[in-house]
C-alpha cells in the first residue's frame, strides 16, 4: 500500500513538473498584470527549440538555455502586443499559441522520429533521498528540472512576497497608476515579468521533449499549456499552490496509465479539462469570500487615465 | 513633429478594409517566407496554392465545404463577442452538436422526413448547453470564459471519443473507432458530386440574415449592442446584462452545435473521431468574427476567405509535404495582426507640427 502510494506520488511530481514549470511562469507574469493564454504556444516552441539544441549538441544545459530564450522572445511578442499596443490580452495570447503551433509544426517537421542520443537522466539527491517516505518519494530517481523546478517555485514565493521587488510586481498588478505615482517602472517590470514567464514556460516544454518523452511529435504539449493557465488561477496566483497545483493535476494525467485497464481511457482523459473547470469554479467560490486575484489583470496600463 | 493620437468614434470603412488587407498581406509574407525555411519557392508554392484552391470548380467546391461550419459559427461568434464574451468553446460546441445530431440519426425510430430538422434541433439545443456552462460560470462566479470554454473543448472530444471506442462503437465497423452509418434519411443533400451540403449552408446564410436584422432593427439587439459598449451603461438604462449575455452566449454556442450537425450529417454520415469531424473550425471562427468587426453579413464574406485558407492546407498537406497545422501560421499571424493595429482604428494618428522657437538672439 505505502509503495503504491510512494510510486504514484513519485510519477504525479515527474509528470507534473511539466504542468509546474508552466503554471510558475504564469503566476509570475499574471502577478505584474498581464495575462498570457499563449501558454501552450510558447510550451511547445520550448519544447522544439530545446529538442532540436539537445539532438544536435547534447548538451543538456544549452537545450534548456535554447528553450527558455525561446519562450522568452515568443513571450515578448506577446508582452509588445499587450502592453506597448495595449491590444486585448485574451486574443494576443490565443493568437501567440495558433502561432507557436504552426511555427513547431513547420520547422520541427525535420526533427520528427529522430532519437536522442544523450538524455537529461533521473538523479537521486544524496542524503535527502534517506529520509523516510518522503526521500523515496520526492528526491529519489526524479528530473534535476523537477527538482529545479520545486525550487524555483519556492524562489518565486519568496521574491514575490518577501522582497521589495516582489512587492513592486504585485503593486503593479493590483494597481498600476499607484505604483507608478510611487516611481516603479509599470511597462519595464510588466515587459520582465511577461518574458520570464514565457522562459520558464519554455523550460516546461523542453523537459517535456528532452527529459518525460525524450522525442518530438508535433502538437506534443496537447493542451498542457492550458492546465498550467487554470492552476496558475485555481492556486490563487500563489506559488506554493501552483506546486501543489501541478503534483495534482499530474496525478490525473498519471491515473490515465494506472487506470486504463479498467477504465475506458477516454473518460480518464476526460478527467484533468473536467477538473480544470471544476478548480476553477470551486477556486472562485472560495475567491468571493476572499478577493485573491490581482486587481488589473488583463487591463492595459495608460499613464495619466483610469 | 510631434504624434498624437486623435479618437476616431466611426473609423470609415475603406480604412477598416485596408488594415484588414494590410494583415493579410503580412501574413502572406510571414507563411512566405516559412515556406522559404521549409526548403520550397514561395512563389511557385503559392501558385500551386492558388490553382488547387481557386483555380477550378472542385476547388472551389472545397472552398466552399469549409465555409459552411465557419459562417455558422462566425455568426453565432460575432454576437458573442459583441456582448464581450470571448467564446473560444465553439470547437466543443460543435462537436457536441454532433453527437446530438448522431443520438437522433442512429437511435430515434425513423422520423422520415422530420429527421433531419430535428438533428438540427438536437444539435442546436446541446451546442447551446455546452454554452449555458461557461456563460453562467462567469456571470455568476466571474471564472475566466476563455479557459473553462477551451476545456470543454476537451472535454467534449474526449467525449467523442468515449462513444465512438465504447458504448455507440458501430456493430459493422470491425476494427474501426467509429458509429455505424446513419440511415439515408438522415442524409443531408449533397450539390452534386461535391461534399457541399445545401441545408447547412442555406442555414448558415439565413442566420447572418437574421442576426443582422436583429441587431439592426430589435429591442433585442439594441440592447446587445449598449451592452458591447459598456457593461456600466446597460445597467444604468435597466438592462438585465445577466440574462441578455446568457441568451446571446447560448444562441452562438447553438449555431456552432448546428454546424456540427452539418459535418456528420452532410460529409460524414456518422460519427468519428473528433479530429476528422472538426479540423478546428471553432478557431479559425474566431478570426472570421474578428475580420468581419461586428457584422453578421461581413461574417460570410470573411468565412468564405478562411475556407480558402482551409482548403489550401489540404494542399499543403498533399502537395507540398507540409504539416496541416501551418495554416495556424497565417492565422495567428492575422489575428494578432488584426488586435496589434486595433488602436489605428480607434485613433487617427496625426503628426503635429511642434514650432520651435529659433534661436533668440
Amino acid at each position: 500500500m505505502e509503495e503504491i502510494f510512494i510510486s504514484t506520488f513519485a510519477r504525479s511530481l515527474a509528470f507534473g513538473t511539466i504542468l509546474l514549470w508552466g503554471a510558475l511562469g504564469a503566476v509570475l507574469s499574471e502577478r505584474s498584470g498581464v495575462v498570457n493564454l499563449g501558454m501552450e504556444g510558447m510550451m511547445i516552441l520550448g519544447a522544439l527549440a530545446g529538442f532540436a539544441v539537445m539532438q544536435t549538441s547534447g548538451n543538456a544545459l544549452l537545450a534548456i538555455a535554447a528553450a527558455a530564450l525561446v519562450g522568452a522572445l515568443a513571450a515578448g511578442l506577446h508582452a509588445f502586443v499587450s502592453i506597448t499596443l495595449k491590444a486585448n490580452q485574451f486574443v494576443s495570447g490565443l493568437a501567440l499559441t495558433m502561432l507557436g503551433l504552426g511555427l513547431s509544426g513547420v520547422l520541427g517537421k525535420r526533427f520528427e522520429g529522430l532519437p536522442l542520443f544523450t538524455q537529461l537522466e533521473n538523479i537521486s539527491v544524496p542524503g535527502l533521498s534517506s529520509i523516510p517516505i518522503l526521500g523515496k518519494a520526492v528526491f529519489t530517481d526524479q528530473n534535476p528540472l523537477t527538482y529545479a523546478g520545486i525550487l524555483v517555485g519556492i524562489l518565486l514565493w519568496v521574491v514575490l512576497f518577501k522582497t521589495r521587488v516582489g512587492i513592486q510586481i504585485r503593486s503593479i498588478g493590483e494597481n498600476p497608476a499607484a505604483a507608478d505615482a510611487l516611481g516603479v517602472n509599470v511597462v519595464l517590470t510588466r515587459y520582465v515579468c511577461t518574458m520570464l514567464g514565457g522562459a520558464l514556460a519554455g523550460i516546461g516544454g523542453a523537459f517535456l521533449s528532452v527529459a518525460y518523452r525524450p522525442s518530438w511529435t508535433e502538437g506534443m504539449t496537447g493542451g498542457l499549456g492550458w492546465v498550467a493557465v487554470s492552476i496558475a488561477i485555481f492556486a490563487a496566483w500563489n506559488p506554493l499552490g501552483a506546486i501543489g497545483g501541478a503534483l495534482f493535476f499530474g496525478g490525473l494525467y498519471h491515473l490515465q496509465f494506472r487506470l486504463q485497464e479498467s477504465i475506458n481511457p477516454a473518460l480518464l482523459k476526460m478527467m484533468p479539462y473536467l477538473s480544470v473547470i471544476l478548480a476553477l469554479a470551486l477556486g472562485a467560490l472560495r475567491r468571493k469570500s476572499r478577493g485573491t486575484a490581482p486587481a488589473a489583470l488583463g487591463l492595459p496600463y495608460q499613464r495619466g487615465q483610469r | 513633429m510631434k504624434i498624437v493620437l486623435e479618437p476616431r468614434p466611426t473609423p470609415p470603412i475603406s480604412w477598416l478594409l485596408m488594415l484588414s488587407a494590410a494583415s493579410i498581406f503580412v501574413a502572406l509574407l510571414v507563411l512566405g517566407v516559412v515556406f522559404l525555411v521549409a526548403g520550397l519557392n514561395p512563389f511557385s508554392a503559392y501558385a500551386t496554392l492558388a490553382s488547387r484552391t481557386l483555380g477550378d470548380w472542385d476547388g472551389w467546391s472545397r472552398v466552399i465545404q469549409r465555409a459552411i461550419p465557419l459562417v455558422l459559427i462566425g455568426v453565432g461568434l460575432v454576437l458573442a463577442f459583441r456582448a464581450q464574451f470571448f467564446n473560444i468553446g465553439a470547437e466543443g460546441q460543435l462537436l457536441v452538436g454532433a453527437v446530438a445530431g448522431s443520438a437522433v440519426a442512429l437511435f430515434l425510430p425513423s422520423l422520415g422526413f422530420l429527421t433531419i430538422p430535428i438533428m438540427f434541433l438536437a444539435g442546436f439545443i446541446a451546442g447551446a448547453i455546452w454554452g449555458f456552462i461557461p456563460a453562467i460560470l462567469k456571470l455568476k462566479l466571474e471564472v475566466n470564459e476563455v479557459i473553462t470554454t477551451l476545456m470543454l473543448n476537451y472535454v467534449a472530444a474526449t467525449l467523442i471519443e468515449y462513444l465512438i471506442t465504447g458504448p455507440w462503437k458501430g456493430q459493422n465497423q470491425v476494427g474501426f473507432s467509429y458509429t455505424d452509418d446513419f440511415p439515408a434519411a438522415a442524409r443531408l443533400p449533397l450539390l452534386g458530386s461535391s461534399y457541399i451540403h445545401i441545408p447547412t449552408l442555406l442555414l448558415g446564410l439565413i442566420l447572418a440574415v437574421f442576426v443582422a436584422v436583429v441587431l439592426s432593427r430589435t429591442r433585442l439587439g439594441f440592447r446587445m449592442r449598449i451592452l458591447g459598449e459598456s457593461i456600466a451603461t446597460a445597467r444604468y438604462v435597466g438592462i438585465n446584462a445577466v440574462s441578455t449575455t446568457l441568451w446571446v452566449v447560448m444562441f452562438s454556442a447553438g449555431a456552432a452545435g448546428l454546424a456540427g450537425v452539418g459535418e456528420v450529417a452532410g460529409i460524414h454520415g456518422k460519427l468519428l473521431e473528433p479530429g476528422q469531424i472538426s479540423l478546428g473550425y471553432g478557431y479559425t471562427a474566431i478570426i472570421v468574427a474578428w475580420l468581419a468587426r461586428g457584422s453578421p453579413i461581413a461574417a460570410i464574406f470573411t468565412a468564405l476567405f478562411l475556407g480558402i485558407s482551409f482548403a489550401a492546407g489540404d494542399v499543403m498537406k498533399v502537395s507540398l509535404q507540409l504539416p496541416a497545422n501551418t495554416t495556424n501560421i497565417f492565422n495567428g499571424t492575422v489575428l494578432m495582426l488584426l488586435i496589434a493595429t486595433e488602436p489605428l482604428v480607434k485613433f487617427r494618428v496625426k503628426l503635429e507640427q511642434v514650432k520651435l522657437v529659433k534661436d533668440a538672439r
